[in-house]
């Protein structure tokens, strides 16, 4: 068999040269802090447990996952020893006919998923995907089955031969020599994304790694432009992508056909990269309402334009949501690139679109978002008279109002809360005046100016009280004092009102609740759930106020944005349907009475939900109302 | 051929926080002056260059701004015509009234005045046409009048005129000011003012009695005509007790039961 050795050879050299072809790409971009031995050293766990993991969530997927490629790994190093090197042992032999087996049969449940055709599944290479791994297969599983002494074995220029010789050539094409470029790219860019990580401490992380890492200011150059701006470790991941179409289907702004697919996101990115790059060869869906074939781009040419890569209105559709980085198998982080993009968009050219410039102007000139006076926070509390820090000194329990307390939706929300921290006797305070907004607007649409600015000032009064720990009822407020803040110096215990209720509730210092029977289905805000795995805390409350609680099909840390995010209220690009409309009918499947939100921009976001709908309530709302029944 | 536009800004203050800021009228002079094509949009200050406020009209994207250093109490007039008489720019726009001092919107009036052009006030748009200057002047209740003038000419723009683009912040922070020396009378009449905030003057009251959102659309659009009773010819105290019961029905007093 000297030309199947000779084959093997080839492709083996041909994939080594592919693979550095291939890695010269991410070197365009910036360097990156990499800890390659750590990341070397973890690669067992990073792969089978934190890739496993989300892999599983998709059972069918994981199951035919695991027959391919682990079939392929042991059945490709076992062809080495025993096709390349030669070894004579009918044990090696037996055991590659078994992987190779294996690998034939995943290969058929690779075919069986791609048919019917599915649209979050790309064309193009991956239709051919299930017939190289079947050549492969067949091939070397012929090959093997006279050295395991099966059959007699037969000669290179036979009739078996040569069959075996062109199915090996084909199998190795794809499987070993082209890897590195083709479908299956994945394998080899996905093992080295892994390893050099952006958020390596994601990996093995007890709860979600989510916080925005601050911007240098200073740099001469602020944000994306080009694909040489990002990190090239970025760049790896983009191209780690293997287009499964997860990010897809979860992607609230997809669901209403806003101009949004982060998956093709994904692929421009992976493609602007080349000189001449375009999306000709991309076969997946499209961003609704615009077709394949207009992006073009490079490695020093602007990613964002019109006519450019990546059109404007897909930047500013995204919620970030954190839907796409929760799904993607690959670990690919959406969310940052998006914001990477919009950082620049929003410092170095200004060009934010909607009534998002007159918020920031707004937020810079007031340090709220509705321009309202600072002191005309605590205007809705004037029954209320809340004990001012300033004028106490210290507290247990400091409460952070948010936005939410210029806005007549909330103050109901807020009141609530205040009622029942007074049932519970904790010894709290606002910041009234001194308070300003978190910045967290400003940060998810780019303006790292007016965050850091924001976030500075709030640390320095922040440094200047004491308390216990912060509580909010706004989970983007508890995400950026909890996760973001800390990198200026404000290290604080934050916690969610929802959490804080829940521990109440627990160590009994709530009066007793009335049951309230009603059917109630709970929406998980994104920044409490995704950004922070805090799903537990609200159902908790809701089950102990004994709610017939149902769940949505889509929930927890895996439950679909309201559309209130990112800044989207405010850039508000247009789509063919609204994002709550979508997620209310979601609600309403459930038949449930009431959605039990625990956000401020859910409430608000669901609550203009127009015609016959669920009606929404806070879930401190909720309790309030089960203790005032007793 | 590259037509010069300068632009007068000032600097402005928030209507709420009273912090400096981009005046907003003068920021959407910019914001058409950037929009006119071909033109070399140039920025003009006459104050201190020190403000921070003034890197926000950098932010929109002009490179430069010449600040013509003088106390900001001064009156700019003088300073302001004596730099565009050397400079002669076809076109001069500013908002129409600033934020803050006296806030009289005599400015664009004197400085036209001083260059013997001719000034045409509240535009929301414009382009060239050869030598002349097409216009849409803004008028109340979104109408609007198309004007046409020959150059060189001074223009107002009104907070009507299209919202100002973003400031960038890294633009802001690279562009340069460049500061010329004046000498301005000091404002002596303005030294001796005290300033305050002002006061909204309270609002007529408008009976709403609409049965449709039909119906309360056109009460909030159309002219009030009407409405009410005319009293005529009563007694004094009838007079007032028809006063005091309608206040009463108002809500505005309470009746002593
Ligand atoms: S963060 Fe959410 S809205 Fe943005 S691309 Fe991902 S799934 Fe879509
Ligand atoms: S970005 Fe991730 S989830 Fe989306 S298609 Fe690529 S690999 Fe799949």
């Amino acid at each position: 068999m000297i030309p199947l050795q000779w084959l093997i050879g080839i492709c083996v050299v041909v994939g080594a040269v592919c693979a550095l072809w291939r890695a010269r790409r991410w070197f365009r971009g910036q360097p990156a802090k990499v800890d390659f031995v750590r990341g070397l050293m973890r690669y067992p766990r990073s792969y089978f447990v934190d890739l496993h993991h989300i892999v599983a969530r998709d059972p069918y997927t994981a199951r035919m996952h695991m027959m391919v490629a682990g079939g392929f790994t042991a059945a490709l190093l076992l062809t080495l020893a025993v096709h390349l090197f030669n070894i004579d042992s009918r044990v090696l032999a037996w055991l590659l006919l078994v992987f190779l087996a294996l690998m034939g049969v995943g290969a058929a449940f690779v075919a069986m998923r791609r048919s019917p055709k599915r649209a979050r599944l790309s064309a193009g290479g991956f239709s051919r995907l299930p017939w190289s791994l079947f050549a492969f297969a067949a091939a070397f599983f012929l090959a093997t089955l006279p050295k395991a002494g099966l059959v007699a074995s037969f000669a290179a220029l036979s009739v078996p031969g040569i069959v075996v010789l062109l199915l090996a050539a084909w199998g190795c094409a794809e499987m070993v020599a082209f890897l590195p470029l083709g479908p299956m790219k994945h394998s080899f860019a996905g093992a080295m994304h892994l390893i050099c990580h952006p958020r390596f401490a994601r990996l093995g992380a007890a709860r979600p790694d989510s916080g925005l890492k601050p911007l240098d200011l200073s740099a001469p150059k602020l944000g994306v432009e080009t694909p040489a701006d990002f990190k090239w470790n970025q760049l790896l991941g983009f191209d780690a992508c293997v287009q499964c179409g997860r990010c897809e289907v979860v992607c609230p702004a997809f669901a209403a056909e806003l101009p949004l697919n982060p998956k093709k996101l994904i692929q421009d990115l992976a493609r602007a990269v080349d000189p001449g790059g375009n999306d000709l060869a991309y076969a997946g869906s499209s961003y609704p309402g615009r077709s394949v074939g207009h992006a073009h781009g490079g490695p020093s040419q602007p990613i964002i334009g019109d006519g450019a890569m990546i059109h404007p209105d897909t930047l500013w559709s995204c919620t970030t949501c954190r839907a796409c980085v929760q799904e993607c198998p690959m670990m690919i982080e959406h969310v940052d690139a998006i914001i990477d993009l919009r950082r620049f968009q929003a410092l170095e050219k200004g060009a934010v679109p909607g009534k998002a410039p007159l918020v920031l102007a707004e937020l810079r000139a007031t340090d709220t978002q509705s321009g309202a006076a600072l002191a005309s926070r605590l205007d809705w509390a004037a029954d209320l008279s809340l004990p001012l820090i300033s004028t106490k000194g210290e507290c247990d329990v400091l409460l952070w109002l948010g936005e939410g307390a210029f806005d007549l939706r909330n103050q109901r929300t807020l009141r609530a809360l205040v009622r029942l921290m007074r049932h519970a006797k904790i010894d709290f305070a606002v910041l009234g005046e001194e308070e300003l907004d978190t910045g967290d607007l400003a940060r998810r649409l780019g303006d790292e100016a007016t965050f850091q600015d924001l976030a500075k000032r709030n640390a320095a009064t922040l440094a200047k009280y004491r308390f216990r720990r912060i509580v909010t009822a706004d989970p983007h407020v508890f995400h950026s004092l909890r996760n973001e803040y800390p990198a200026f110096g404000a290290r604080h215990e934050v916690l969610h009102h929802t959490m804080l209720l829940d521990e109440l509730m627990t160590n009994g210092a709530l009066p007793k609740t009335k049951a309230q029977p009603t059917k109630t289905t709970y929406h998980d805000p994104c920044y409490l759930g995704r950004y922070n795995g805090e799903i537990r805390a609200p159902r908790a409350i809701l089950d102990a106020i004994g709610v017939e609680r149902v769940e949505m099909e889509r929930s927890g840390m895996r439950s679909m944005c309201c559309g209130g995010g990112g800044g989207a209220p405010v850039t508000d690009i247009a789509g063919k349907k609204r994002i709550p409309d979508v997620r209310m009918e979601q609600a309403r499947e459930t038949g449930a009475a009431v959605v039990a939100v625990a956000c401020p921009n859910c409430a608000v976001m669901l609550e203009g939900v127009v015609g016959p709908r669920p009606e929404i309530f806070d879930v401190a709302e909720l309790l309030l109302q089960a203790v005032e029944a007793a | 051929m590259a037509i010069d536009v300068a632009v007068l800004v000032s600097v402005g203050r928030h209507p709420v926080s009273g912090r400096a800021r981009r005046a907003d009228a003068d920021a959407r002079a910019v914001e058409l002056a950037l929009s006119i094509a071909g033109a070399n949009v140039r920025l003009i200050h006459a104050g201190d260059p020190g403000e921070p406020a003034l890197r926000d009209y950098l932010g929109m994207g002009a490179n430069t701004m010449t600040v013509l250093r003088m106390a900001p109490e001064a009156d700019p007039v003088l300073p302001l015509s004596a730099h565009l008489s050397s400079m002669r720019p076809q076109i001069v726009l500013m908002g129409t009234r600033a934020e803050g001092g006296e806030d009289s919107g005599l400015v664009p009036y004197l400085v036209a005045q001083a260059l013997e052009v001719p000034l045409v006030p509240g535009i929301v748009s414009l382009s060239l046409a050869g030598e002349r200057a097409e216009m849409l002047q803004g008028l109340p209740r979104g109408r609007r009048r198309s004007l046409a003038a020959s150059l060189p000419l001074v223009a107002t723009v009104p907070v009507m005129a299209p919202a100002p683009r973003m400031s960038a912040f890294g633009l802001a922070r690279r562009g340069t000011i460049e500061v010329k020396d004046v000498t301005a009378a000091a404002d002596e009449a303005r030294a001796a003012w005290t300033e305050g905030p002002a006061r909204r003057r309270p609002k007529r009251i408008k009976v709403m009695k609409a049965a449709s959102a039909a119906d309360r659309v056109r009460a909030v659009t159309e002219m009030a005509a009407g409405k009410g009773k005319v009293l005529q010819n009563l007694p004094p105290d009838e007079a007032a007790k028809a006063i005091f019961d309608y206040l009463v029905a108002e809500g505005i007093v309470q009746a002593k039961p």
